[in-house]
């Protein structure tokens, strides 16, 4: 076990674009375990990319199982090679990060997306996810290709009215 | 500690505001904390923490002649890192009429709920304007008894729709 050292703005390695994996070795299974600790370590993290421990491979780990609020996910999950295959509707939601402490900011994602990624095996699974999920693996595969949610962050005054919640308050209100 | 000045500037909006009072501050060996700054109505507003030494109005004031921008210095017992992530968003619209951010923020203000930020806008047209805010801050109640608080006050022709905030931490 090895708790890995978090890459933190303005650390320029964070916009170094990421090799896909090739070989789904023991040193893979290694990386990963030692990713994974980091993840739990510190702030509870839904997840963690490896660029951000200076690990410049196309692997992500994710968990959205433990929010304050339940969510629509996948459990735990390891991705390695993920790649977005279909994106569909958009929401705004503020994001967080561990590279970027004591900052959060509104970001534009899809709502709903496809992806394709594979396992620590090398098997390719597709995923559908929706929602907090989709836009925590949007987040962790921007790090892959170099991108933090401050270069996704919209102004403040730029906010979008959901058609979804709208339409459910503009109901509520008819009703009463 | 770092001697922290609240700053707040206001004036008819026009290129260079922000460059030159900025660098005013900057020329006096000022530093800027957290900011907000705004066109408001054809005013440019700006609020900012200001630290170091020296006299603030004096610093200003060539800028603040030129420019034609009124200024006022607080002292304030503010500091950085001080940020509380909001978990409620609500969303105002309707049509302009007196009284929305009060009736909305007070029946808040009773539930317990802590605005961190508001901002508001007169959207529509001159005959049909329609008002439309955002509000995000800290309850300790849930987004449903928010909502039903904000419901009960039972505003015609206002949307007033609460939304609970989860912050993606990644």
């Amino acid at each position: 076990m090895a708790i890995l050292e978090i890459l933190k703005i303005p650390d320029a390695r964070l916009k170094q674009i990421s090799e896909p994996v090739e070989r789904f070795d023991d040193a893979l299974h290694a990386f990963v375990a030692d990713l994974e600790d980091t993840r739990q370590v510190g702030p509870a993290a839904v997840g963690i990319a490896a660029p951000q421990v200076g690990h410049f491979q196309r692997v992500v780990i994710l968990d959205c199982s433990q929010t304050h609020k339940p969510v629509p996910n996948h459990g735990h999950l390891i991705l390695v090679n993920p790649e977005i295959i279909h994106w569909d509707g958009f929401e705004l939601g503020r994001e967080g990060c561990l590279s970027v402490p004591d900052y959060t900011g509104n970001v534009i994602r899809a709502a709903r997306i496809k992806l394709v990624a594979q396992d620590l095996q090398g098997h390719s699974h597709e995923y559908e996810m929706i929602d907090y999920e989709a836009r925590a693996l949007q987040h962790e595969v921007d790090h892959l290709d170099g991108l933090l949610f401050l270069d996704r962050v919209v102004s403040r005054r730029a906010d979008l009215f959901q058609r979804k919640v709208y339409q459910k308050g503009g109901n509520k209100k008819k009703k009463a | 500690m770092n001697n922290w000045k609240m700053v707040t500037l206001i004036g008819e909006d026009q290129p260079g505001i922000v460059a030159r009072t900025t660098d005013a501050l900057y020329q006096n060996g000022l530093a800027l904390g957290e900011t907000s700054m705004m066109r408001l109505g054809g005013n440019f507003s700006m609020m900012m923490m200001v630290s170091g030494e020296g006299d603030l109005n004096a610093v200003l004031a060539p800028v603040a002649e030129e420019l034609n921008l009124r200024v006022h210095v607080d002292v304030i017992a503010g500091r950085l890192h001080q940020h509380v992530a909001p978990n409620i968003q609500i969303r105002v619209m309707g049509a302009d009429q007196p009284g929305i951010v009060a009736k909305v923020t007070g029946a808040l203000a009773v539930s317990g709920f802590n605005i961190l930020e508001l901002e508001s806008d007169v959207a529509g047209t001159a005959q049909d304007p329609v008002y439309i805010m955002t509000i995000q801050g800290v309850s300790e109640k849930a987004a449903e008894e928010l909502q039903q608080a904000v419901d009960a006050l039972g505003e015609e022709g206002v949307d007033v729709t609460v939304s609970a905030i989860e912050t993606l931490f990644a």
